[in-house]
């Protein structure tokens, strides 16, 4: 199971170096990472090499923090990679909350990161249409642990 | 239970026969033994013996803060030193601070009115009461103490602070009930959280909570934190202390101790009195006082009164939960504000607080209103429109309530300041840098 780290970020200076020192701090690779913000507030998204233990140092140090499972694809880095995926997703009835891509190698397939309303079902529909979800051990490789 | 039924209960002509009676006993004592009350009262050209009927109460000049300050420390004493028994001062919410004194009688009465407080919030002598009010000057801390001695229950005298203990305190004795301010009760709740403790599972059910106003939705949160039924009572060291009034189990109103004070409410600008249920400010003159008797103390705080027999059995005038000291209003862009309405909307927005604090800057001339809220569950990371919607519910209900565009920062939980007494929510940074 693939758990994303989501921080809640206070609309003041410094605050992401701060979040991603500690990380750094105690070793934790970022493996991706997605910011939404308003003018008040924001939420760092992130996929790290420790996701337990990121969340016990942030927690600690005053930050909100949760862990939510998400799902791991890759799609063809080719126009339209990522939309024959999510024609299939609405097809199954699913809603997307959200979704971030990130590169490991150049060259390499797109990997897309994606928080499906429902995580079962997703995942059951990939399997059944042949779509391969990325396991802990692919997403991590090459992370500093 | 009622703790004086013959008084509490007494028919409206009964209790205004014994106010008018100790009325007239206490302008005519001051008049004689105060220098500066014969002064003010000659003044106004009142004699004692132009109080003829409660009516003629109004007569009489009103007492200020600025009063007390310039008979400071002593000299509204209506007794030689040799009866004074106990000193307290004003906690100085506001200023310098005031003093009190008290005779043998006086701290009688005092605990009297407070049994009768902790026994209509529901108290028995099988309670066990934690004062988490700090000992000292303030009169919270041994009035409570007092009173609730006087009742019968077992009172454990562990003073403000040291948070941990106060939760080991509550676990190993047992503890029912807990009096303290309401930001410090909060504080409790959440350190118990942390520490993992349930507060739930622990034998408290009461909280007899006061010194500073808690809105109903802080009121609601503090009483989910800990499982257990909150009161509130109203009381002021000028006059005594805690014990002027207090809320009985069907809370709707707070009982007051008539045959100790008469309650008015008067339009603060003019001095007239207002009608049975009309807001205004809160003036108390105490009928019973040895030591240091006040005839119509401003209390600055803002509430009304009404006078229909309570669902209880109380005959008593109840008097409003305060809406707010005239102090501690704030004009912002010339409209009227009392943070107690902030706290309001704040407190009634899931996934919001219960702690908050306010910030009032000035710039480009215009007053900008902040409010910091602490955002209180993880849970609410996994949609970021959760967040808006907390965002957006505070700033369209304040619009709505204070018809003010308000500035809504999301804060992380346990951020904010925590206070083992008054709070101080308020930051108003408008004097400085202008």
């Amino acid at each position: 199971m693939l758990k994303q780290i989501s921080v809640f970020l206070e609309n003041k200076k410094g605050v992401l170096a701060r979040a991603t020192k500690l990380l750094g701090r105690e070793g934790i690779d970022l493996i991706a990472l997605s910011i939404a913000d308003t003018t008040d507030f924001g939420i760092m998204r992130c996929l790290v090499s420790r996701p337990d233990d990121a969340l016990k140092v942030l927690s600690e140090n005053g930050f909100l923090a949760s862990t939510t499972e998400v799902l791991a694809v890759a799609v063809p880095d080719t126009p339209g990679g990522l939309a024959g995926l999510l024609d299939l997703i609405e097809a199954g009835d699913i809603n997307v909350d959200y979704l971030y891509s990130f590169v490991r190698n150049p060259n390499e397939n797109a990997l897309i990161l994606l928080k499906p309303d429902d995580v079962d079902a997703c995942r059951k529909l990939f399997a059944e249409k042949g779509i391969v979800t990325l396991s802990d051990e692919e997403v991590y490789e090459g992370a500093g642990k | 239970m009622i703790f004086s039924p013959a008084i509490e209960c007494a028919e409206r002509s009964e209790i205004e026969a014994i106010q008018l009676d100790r009325l007239k006993s206490t302008v005519k004592r001051v008049y004689e033994t105060v220098p500066y009350y014969k002064e003010k009262l000659d003044a106004a050209g009142v004699k004692p013996e132009d109080i003829q009927s409660l009516d003629d109460l109004k007569k009489i000049p009103f007492t200020t803060k600025a009063d007390m300050r310039a008979n400071y420390p002593y000299r509204l004493f209506a007794v030689p030193m040799k009866d004074i028994v106990r000193i307290h001062a004003s906690s100085g919410t506001t200023g310098t601070a005031t003093v009190v004194g008290y005779t043998k009688t006086d701290l009688d009465n005092w605990a009297e009115c407070v049994a009768r407080v902790v026994c209509q919030a529901g108290a028995t002598p099988d309670d066990i009461a934690q004062i988490s009010f700090g000992y000292g000057l303030f009169t919270g801390a041994l009035g409570l103490h007092y009173g609730l001695e006087k009742l019968g229950a077992a009172v454990i005298p562990v003073s403000a602070g040291n948070t941990k203990r106060q939760i080991q305190l509550m676990q190993d004795y047992g503890t029912t009930l807990l009096v303290g301010t309401p930001s410090y009760a909060l504080y409790i709740g959440e350190t118990a959280k942390q520490m993992g403790v349930d507060l739930h599972e622990l034998p408290i059910r009461l909280g007899v909570l006061g010194a500073e106003g808690h809105t109903e939705e802080m009121r609601k949160a503090i009483e989910d934190l800990y499982g257990m039924r909150v009161f509130e009572n109203y009381g002021l060291s000028e006059v005594m202390g805690p014990g002027v009034a207090g809320e009985c189990t069907e809370q709707v109103g707070m009982h007051i101790a008539e045959d100790h004070f008469i309650v008015e409410i008067i339009d603060p600008e003019t001095g007239e009195n207002k009608a049975p249920g009309e807001m205004g400010e809160v003036v108390i003159t105490t009928i019973t006082k040895e030591g240091q008797p006040l005839l119509r103390y401003r209390t600055r705080d803002i509430s009304s009164i009404s006078y229909e027999k309570c669902a209880c059995g109380r005959t008593s005038a109840r008097m409003h939960k305060v809406l707010g000291r005239s102090d501690d209003m704030l004009i912002i862009r010339g409209v009227n504000v009392f943070p107690s309405q902030i706290e309001s909307v704040i407190l009634s927005v899931p996934g919001a607080g219960p702690n908050y604090e306010i910030i009032v800057t000035k710039e480009n001339h215009m007053d900008r209103l902040e409010v910091l809220v602490e955002v209180n569950s993880a849970e609410l990371l996994a949609k970021f429109a959760e967040l808006e919607r907390i965002t957006n519910s505070i700033r369209s209900r304040l619009r709505e309530e204070i018809l003010l565009d308000v500035k809504v920062s999301l804060v992380n939980p346990m951020s904010l300041k925590r206070f083992e007494g008054k709070a101080k929510r308020v930051t108003d940074l408008r004097d400085k840098g202008e």
